[in-house]
């Protein structure tokens, strides 16, 4: 973003580097959403359209050999902590140059070498791993912490509750990021879940804070707390960020729901709005808040649609999954 | 050769592997304590950075030591009885042993999951079971089975060493017994079958703690003049195929003996191999002396009656001697 000569101060380039990440995120799963509509994908994909300020609010703080575990839900947490954005679609095309060699897919993008250790196709999968992730920080007790980022239906796992209890006993640095979108996959959360969730954490005494998921700015000023809490080794935070699921839980869910729905296209509606979505207020407060003008958003927005092309063209262009790979690779130096 | 308990072979062991490499982290339930007393002074010596009580949660525990690998740590898990290695199977089927592949390769994950398993003891059905079946099913775990004091040693130092998922599955009711073991470095290629005696007429395959009353059941056949062959896979995956064709090549009779169910069993699936690759040395059909399709019982005389013994080994061996073709 250095063509933009009218950004002076750090807090502006900051800005616009949280801005420029949602907007890649967006840009990258619109098209996502549109290939898998069009049936050119193999699989399934769950898009984070709507969430996308609390990955980047998050992530923007972390340090590279920070943890993270993500969802299923997982291409936006993917890119706000650093992954490569051709390799990720590579991956989701199925194809050689993935950044998982083609054997993961949408639901499982990961990238160890950035402390990316994986979206993850179980709902809670995460919140063990990145406990254990955290338990090895703190031994080797370099300053890095976990963050294992999980929405309110994995909040309903027994392991949420296991992983709360151990991270505390331990006092480990992990930070229980609970995206909380109202959402279990087809189902509303509050039909299913007892109690407030923040309610858990503070049982075991934790720090927790709950906030607005759609302000990247407001999810900054908490987790930087948490972080702080959590790198000084005061033990395990909890941060609830509220946010909302504008896409199905995965495209072309009609299909799976006969005639059915669980929510209202008003409901949808509301969260579209340039009040609520976290990237049209954001970009309308980077117009008030700093030397920004319309033309340099606009610049933005076709970087951005600058890379997401190119990461198709990329997918395009790589060569089909190595069908050895799974004898060769799910053991290390033997055969299966 | 000094002789040893198997128990007191595995405890030397993880002093050895955690004096060796820093890195080696062991935790589980009690471990501190070490109710079967493989894990016993371990606290004392390394401390609670390296050993340590966890809470009774599997579930969690099995992902947690996916997370420590990835963070760079080689982990052991005891996960105490192999009945809670089911408590613990979420992350033991669907990270733990899919991850390295499903990350084309990234993540290393150095784990050995410790865990007691067998009957014998009146311990009931929920902690008397042999889950190795349906770990050998996942296809991206190591199953260790160590019969004797010195394969305990052995193969307990190449898991902690080496680069993949292992479960070393421990023989409960036979940590009092004792064999010769090696002193200082010994390592146990995994993979690799053993033949515990040697004969001419027919094989038995005899996985785990199988082993004792397999031998016993060689003996016995030998008075009947029936020189059995006895050999012990002590590893199912990876599963020494080679060495079992071999010997079924010698004798062209199979017995396979295992303590777990039969349906879909290390047997049956030692059969199938015998069935498909060692076809033509084939005399008669391959027998498996496995337990029943049932839960084990409380009761001492309901549990023995269910359990391979070496009375229906030697029989089903006999049995196979004698009739040439097809056998009711």
């Amino acid at each position: 973003m250095n063509q933009l000569a009218n950004i002076d101060t750090e807090r502006d380039r900051n800005w616009l580097a949280l801005y420029e990440n949602m907007l890649l995120i967006r840009r990258a799963e619109e098209r996502l959403c549109a290939e898998a509509q069009a049936g050119t994908l193999p699989g399934t994909v769950h898009s984070y359209i709507g969430q996308e300020a609390s990955a980047v609010g998050v992530c923007s703080l972390l340090r590279e050999d920070d943890y993270i575990t993500s969802t299923h839900r997982g291409h936006g947490h993917y890119l706000a902590k650093g992954g490569d954005l051709d390799a990720m679609f590579a991956e989701i095309w199925g194809r050689a140059d993935g950044i998982c060699k083609g054997m993961g897919g949408s639901m499982h993008v990961a990238d160890v070498s950035r402390g990316i250790l994986g979206a993850n196709g179980i709902v809670g999968g995460g919140l063990a791993i990145s406990t254990g992730a955290a338990f090895g920080a703190q031994l080797e007790g370099k300053g890095k912490i976990a963050v294992c980022f999980f929405g309110d239906g994995a909040a309903n796992q027994g392991v949420f509750m296991e992983s709360m209890n151990i991270a505390t006993a331990w006092s480990l640095p992990v930070i229980f990021l609970c995206e909380n979108n109202g959402l279990s996959e087809f189902t509303v959360s509050s039909q299913v879940t007892g109690g407030d969730l923040i309610d858990r954490a503070r049982a075991f005494g934790m720090f927790a804070e709950q906030v607005d998921g759609n302000d990247v700015i407001a999810v900054q000023e908490v987790v930087a707390r948490a972080i702080d809490h959590a790198r000084a080794g005061n033990g395990p935070c909890y941060v609830e960020t509220t946010t909302y699921r504008i896409r199905g839980h995965l495209e072309a869910e009609d299909l799976f729901l006969g005639g059915g729905r669980y929510r209202t296209p008003e409901e949808i509606a509301a969260w579209q709005t340039a009040e609520r979505d976290p990237i049209l207020r954001f970009a309308r407060r980077l117009i008030e808040e700093t030397g920004l003008s319309e033309s340099d958003l606009t610049a933005v927005e076709e970087a951005v649609a600058g890379r997401v092309e190119a990461a198709v063209q990329f997918a395009n262009a790589s060569g089909p999954a190595d069908v050895e790979l799974p004898r060769r690779v799910t053991f290390a130096d033997q055969q299966p | 050769m000094p002789r040893k308990r198997y128990i007191q072979a595995i405890n030397e062991t993880l002093f050895q592997e955690m004096e060796r490499d820093d890195k080696v982290i062991l935790i589980g339930e009690d471990v501190e304590l070490a109710i079967f007393g493989d894990t016993r002074g371990l606290y004392e010596r390394f401390g609670p950075s390296r050993i340590r009580n966890t809470p009774i949660c599997e579930a969690t525990l099995t992902g947690m030591a996916v997370g420590m690998a990835a963070a760079g740590y080689r982990v052991i898990l005891h996960m105490m009885f192999s009945n809670f290695v089911y408590t613990g199977f979420d992350a033991i089927a669907n990270q733990m042993t899919k991850l390295r592949l499903m990350t084309g390769g990234q993540m290393e994950l150095p784990i050995t999951l410790i865990a007691g398993y067998g009957g014998g003891r009146a311990t009931a059905a929920q902690h008397s079971d042999s889950p190795h079946p349906v770990l050998m099913n996942l296809g991206g775990m190591n199953v260790l089975m160590p019969a004797t004091p010195a394969d305990a040693k052995g193969l307990l130092a190449t898991a902690v060493r080496g680069r993949n998922p292992s479960i070393y599955l421990e023989a409960s009711g036979r940590g009092g017994d004792s064999g010769e073991v090696p002193d200082g470095e010994y390592l146990v290629p995994l993979g690799k079958a053993a033949i515990a005696r040697e004969g001419t007429d027919v094989t038995i395959v005899a996985i785990g703690t199988m082993l004792k009353p397999a031998l016993a059941a060689a003996k016995k056949l030998a008075e009947e003049g029936i020189s059995a062959e006895v050999l012990d896979p002590r590893c199912l995956v990876p599963l020494d195929e080679e060495a079992i064709l071999a010997s079924l090549a010698k004798t062209g009779r199979l017995v396979v003996v295992d303590e777990a169910r039969d349906r879909c069993s290390a047997a049956s699936h030692i059969a199938a191999i015998a069935a498909d690759r060692g076809f033509a040395d084939l005399k008669a059909p391959v027998k498996r002396v496995a337990f029943e399709n049932v839960p084990m019982a409380y009761a001492p005389n309901v549990e023995a009656a269910y359990f391979p013994s070496a009375e229906r080994i030697a029989a089903a061996a006999a049995g196979i001697m004698t009739k040439a073709k097809v056998i009711s």
